[in-house]
């Protein structure tokens, strides 16, 4: 059943009789499985992969490395926890090396961004540092090239 | 004077021209065409290996390479058919590195036939066969490989097909166009039956990564005819890399020693850059092929189940990227079936005769597209055969 998973992660469009008869299964024992994935937070939800380049609305992304103050038996838990809850947080990350959690951002401009990094987040007790890059553009996401994919010019029959 | 083409000899004037040519005409009349004929992968060659072609341009390898391949192909090669097969060919004398696997295929044919030799030929299969078989001056003899046996081959048929005149038998799985695979225990069989025959046996292998649900078997692990098997093989449909033209061949030194001066003669050897690509595809993309094999087993369930539920019989494909429905219940010819789908609802399939004996009541669709071609090329194909049954 693991299958399902990796099609809807593809594409999460396909109906589930679809889904069903790509992974060999019947649709009622595919339904019952999304409903178990779904249930057990396997599966978090459902959404489109949108290049809002290509629309007029304006919005900046940043990725701010944040360097913390790990606190006693809770580590960095409690303070990522403090910045994720924040909806402008689109992505937050632990990560390894010269910083601690990246945090994604998105704003309506760059000063929005700098706003929140300054008065929200730069604040949060715990929080040492922020180092703000401010996305230029997206070539890739979510395993989708953005722009430039190449077409399928094969010719129409061969043996 | 005599007319030009009456220098052309005449076992290539009476070859006749393919029977699907009216289709071209057809599809270039036409838009909107969704074509499931299509026998190679939709795939690009992954990144990786593209990368290490466009290297080996950068770095000036555009000269002709040793005539049996770059050495470390051919270990690659080895290597490969080893790890996967386990089978053992030896890179020294044993592989040569070919233009294609059709390459492999008319090599061995034109190394091995005399005038009057017959071929043992099971079809359907891939058409290049039969063309090379003629060309090399030999006689096609056909084994009709048939829906009740899976499109395999019958021990029983096979050892009657066989006479003193056959030279050769191709073994063509997993096969184009029917999708059909032997297994090992079925090979076994089919071996029990050339092992004491005089007779050199040519496996087109080029589709043996795409199976599904079970492990290919070589013909290469069997040490009963080893010494008379020439094996076929490549890069196309494994690593998507059609149009690379890269392929390779194995066999008895004895006997690739042979093929290799027709090789060296006619071709030199394969495109340098590409060579080295096949380096890059045999030592670090088998995940790549994983992913793609995955990718073709979902839509072969989809287009299995789409099909049959449109009332058209039709066995499961385990190997290729081809299904073979039977559309004898639409009461239309293949050819009938194949105009019609595409006059009506623009897509394109390939009547089953283009491949051989045995094809008539067939026709092949591929499912190297992407899954949105596939879906809506059932829509529509549903819909032709619903109006075939309202009449």
């Amino acid at each position: 059943m693991k299958e399902i998973l990796d099609i809807l992660e593809k594409n999460a469009k396909l109906a589930v009789a679809e889904v069903a008869a790509m992974a060999g299964v019947t649709e009622k024992e595919a339904a019952a499985a999304i409903a178990e994935y779904e249930q057990n937070k396997v599966i978090l939800g459902y959404k489109a992969m949108v290049n809002w380049d290509r629309t007029d609305r304006d919005f900046v992304t940043a990725l701010i490395e944040v360097k913390l103050v790990p606190q006693r038996d809770k580590g960095f838990d409690s303070i990522a926890e403090r910045i994720y809850k924040y909806p402008q947080v689109k992505a937050c990350w632990l990560m390894s090396g010269s910083y601690d959690l990246s945090v994604m951002i998105d704003g309506k401009h760059l000063k929005e961004v700098a706003m929140f990094v300054s008065e929200k987040l730069a604040v949060i007790e715990g929080v040492q540092s922020t180092s703000t890059h401010f996305v230029l553009k997206k070539y890739k996401d979510g395993n989708i090239i953005f722009e430039g994919s190449e077409s399928d010019d094969r010719e129409a029959i061969v043996l | 004077m005599k007319s030009p083409e009456k220098y052309i000899k005449s076992s290539i004037r009476n070859m006749p021209q393919s029977g699907i040519r009216k289709y071209f005409d057809l599809i270039n009349e036409m838009e909107d065409v969704i074509s499931l004929g299509i026998g190679e992968p939709d795939f690009v060659t992954p990144w990786q290996i593209r990368e290490a072609g466009i290297y080996a341009l950068e770095k000036g390898h555009t000269h002709y390479s040793a005539n049996a391949g770059i050495k470390e192909l051919r270990n690659e090669i080895s290597a490969y058919l080893k790890r996967k097969y386990d089978v053992t060919y030896s890179a020294e004398d044993e592989i040569i590195v070919t233009v294609g696997a059709s390459e492999g295929i008319d090599l061995a044919l034109k190394a091995i036939l005399e005038p009057g030799d017959e071929v043992v030929l099971p079809e359907p299969s891939f058409v290049a066969y039969r063309g090379c078989i003629t060309v090399s001056g030999g006689t096609p003899v056909s084994l009709t490989l048939k829906e009740e046996n899976l499109f395999k081959i019958d021990p029983a048929d096979l050892e009657a097909a066989i006479t003193e005149k056959t030279k050769a038998v191709i073994i063509p799985f997993p096969n184009n166009p029917t999708g059909s695979v032997m297994t090992g225990s079925e090979l076994e069989e089919i071996v029990k039956v050339l092992k004491d025959k005089d007779v050199i046996i040519i496996s087109d292998e080029i589709y043996s990564e795409l199976t599904y649900g079970f492990k290919f078997r070589s013909l290469g692990t069997f040490p009963e005819i080893r010494d008379r098997l020439i094996l076929v093989n490549g890069f196309s449909k494994s690593h998507a890399m059609t149009g690379w033209r890269l392929g390779f061949v194995c066999g008895n030194s004895e006997i690739i020693s042979h093929m290799f001066k027709i090789h060296q003669y006619a071709l030199m050897c394969a495109p340098t850059p590409a060579q080295y690509a096949g380096i890059e595809a045999l030592k670090n993309c088998d995940y790549e092929v994983d992913n793609m094999v995955n990718e073709y087993n979902k839509r072969r369930k989809f287009i299995l189940k789409g099909i049959r539920d449109m009332g058209l019989k039709c066995f499961e494909p385990m190997g290729a990227f081809y299904i073979f429905p039977n559309i004898t219940s639409t009461g239309l010819t293949s050819d009938e079936f194949c105009e019609g789908l595409l006059k009506s609802e623009r897509v394109l399939m390939v009547p089953g005769p283009a491949f051989g004996e045995g094809g008539e009541g067939y026709v092949r669709a591929t499912y190297a597209s992407s899954l949105e071609n596939i879906k809506e090329a059932l829509v529509r194909t549903k819909r032709f055969v619903r109006s075939l049954q309202e009449k």
